[in-house]
């Protein structure tokens, strides 16, 4: 099992990827549209770059409730248990 | 048409070319530019706004005269004479639209008529926006087959008919317009195999909001009036669908023709969303010297008619050329979805 900071660490890379955030913003207090600026559209290449890499599921009902980055780690953490 | 007799049957079956070309093409942009500082007016948005959901800065909506017949007609003509076949030779004619709205007869007979393709069989199809790969996958088939041998194919759309200017999530997208294309006989293979299919367990993703028996039933509203249906979008949703699912279908039809990412010259997927044009050549892996169709920042999304004007966009431009292997794909309401690759005229 991946650690949280780990599973960060990855997804920071995808937020960067996609929406050009650095990395190092990409913290677990963060929230995506507040504070990292990224639009919907994004958010959706964000979650399937995140089912892609981390192997798992995140049913569009689910994405919508990842409002910060630890958010949708912990929703990673669980789905891949 | 050719026929054969064979020994051991007494029925002649048809033979038909051994391949097929799109032999021109031609669109008409209706007159009117509706920029994002008028569609503003409209919904609660801004130009930046719109500019980064979907690349848009204008697009183009019909007046009274630009009907979906004048429009397809228009185009039509620029397609026959770019291909170098008269109306006479025209013997199928394949219209491509969700905005013809009468319910029959079908406009195909009317513009086959008009535009001198006499007797020509004439339908319309009913595939949104992958309607025109549709028809060239039809034509392809028929031409190869021997029932048809010059075919016109239209994708002609005025969905400012059936657009809500006044919902945040489509009036900006959507537009008018109309695309065509002449598909012929070729010495030569020009039109890959088609990669298509549904998925209509997705149908409620893009759909008119309620049956027209519904809206014009003054009791099945709350305020007791007939009530214009509207095009209704999930555009998350779709974005993901588009993205990837439709990368996984255009990657297949390039394989099913034998062409790989580097031998491709031009990439002309349907005008939904200019963000998912990038997705889609991102996941596709394209080399960055593909030429990429952009037609939607000044047009928007024409549905059926995208892919024929785009490509008309960079055959006029001198971006890209005659010969060139360029892939198409349509994709939409259904969900349906069609990608194969031609040669361009």
């Amino acid at each position: 099992m991946p650690t949280t900071e780990e599973v960060r660490t990855d997804l920071a890379e995808i937020v960067n990827e996609v929406a050009g955030v650095p990395a190092n913003d990409v913290q677990l207090d963060k929230s995506f549209t507040d504070d990292l600026d990224v639009d919907s559209l994004s958010m959706v290449e964000i979650i399937y770059a995140a089912e892609e890499k981390f192997g798992v599921s995140i049913p569009d009902d689910e994405a919508k409730n990842l409002k910060t980055v630890g958010d949708a780690v912990a929703y990673i953490e669980r789905a891949a248990s | 048409m050719t026929t054969t007799s064979t020994s051991t049957s007494t029925l002649n079956v048809s033979t038909g070319a051994r391949f097929s070309k799109i032999m021109g093409i031609g669109g008409y942009r209706p007159r009117r530019v509706v920029d994002n500082a008028e569609i503003i007016t409209y919904i609660d948005s801004s130009d930046e706004w719109i500019r980064t959901r979907s690349g848009i800065t204008e697009r183009r909506w019909a007046s009274d005269d630009e009907t979906v017949s004048m429009m397809s007609q228009a185009a039509a003509r620029k397609a026959m004479e770019r291909a170098g076949v008269e109306p006479g030779q025209i013997d199928t004619v394949i219209v491509a639209t969700v905005t013809h709205l009468h319910q029959t007869p079908a406009i195909a007979t009317t513009i086959a008529s008009e535009l001198g393709a006499t007797n020509a069989a004439a339908f319309d199809v009913s595939a949104a926006c992958a309607g025109f790969c549709y028809g060239v996958a039809m034509a392809d088939s028929f031409i190869r087959s021997g029932i048809s041998k010059h075919v016109l194919v239209v994708g002609v759309e005025r969905l400012s008919d059936l657009t809500d200017k006044h919902d945040r999530s489509t009036a900006f997208i959507f537009a008018d317009g109309a695309g065509a294309a002449v598909v012929g006989p070729s010495d030569v293979p020009a039109i890959g195999p088609v990669v298509w299919g549904s998925d209509g367990d997705q149908a409620d993703l893009i759909m008119q909001s309620e049956s027209w028996n519904t809206a014009m039933d003054p009791d099945a509203h709350e305020d007791g009036q007939a009530h214009w249906p509207r095009l209704a979008m999930n555009g998350n949703p779709v974005f993901k669908w588009a993205s990837y699912t439709m990368a996984k279908t255009a990657a297949e039809a390039m394989d099913a023709a034998g062409v790989k990412p580097e031998d491709l010259d031009v990439f002309a997927p349907h005008q939904a969303n200019n963000r998912i044009t990038d997705a889609m050549f991102k996941a596709l892996k394209l080399p960055s010297d593909v030429v990429v169709a952009r037609d939607i920042i000044n047009h928007g999304n024409t549905s059926a008619a995208s892919i024929p004007l785009a490509l008309e966009t960079l055959l006029e431009s001198g971006q890209a050329h005659s010969g060139q292997t360029c892939l198409i794909i349509g994709f939409g309401a259904g969900l349906v979805y069609a990608g194969q690759v031609i040669l361009l005229p």
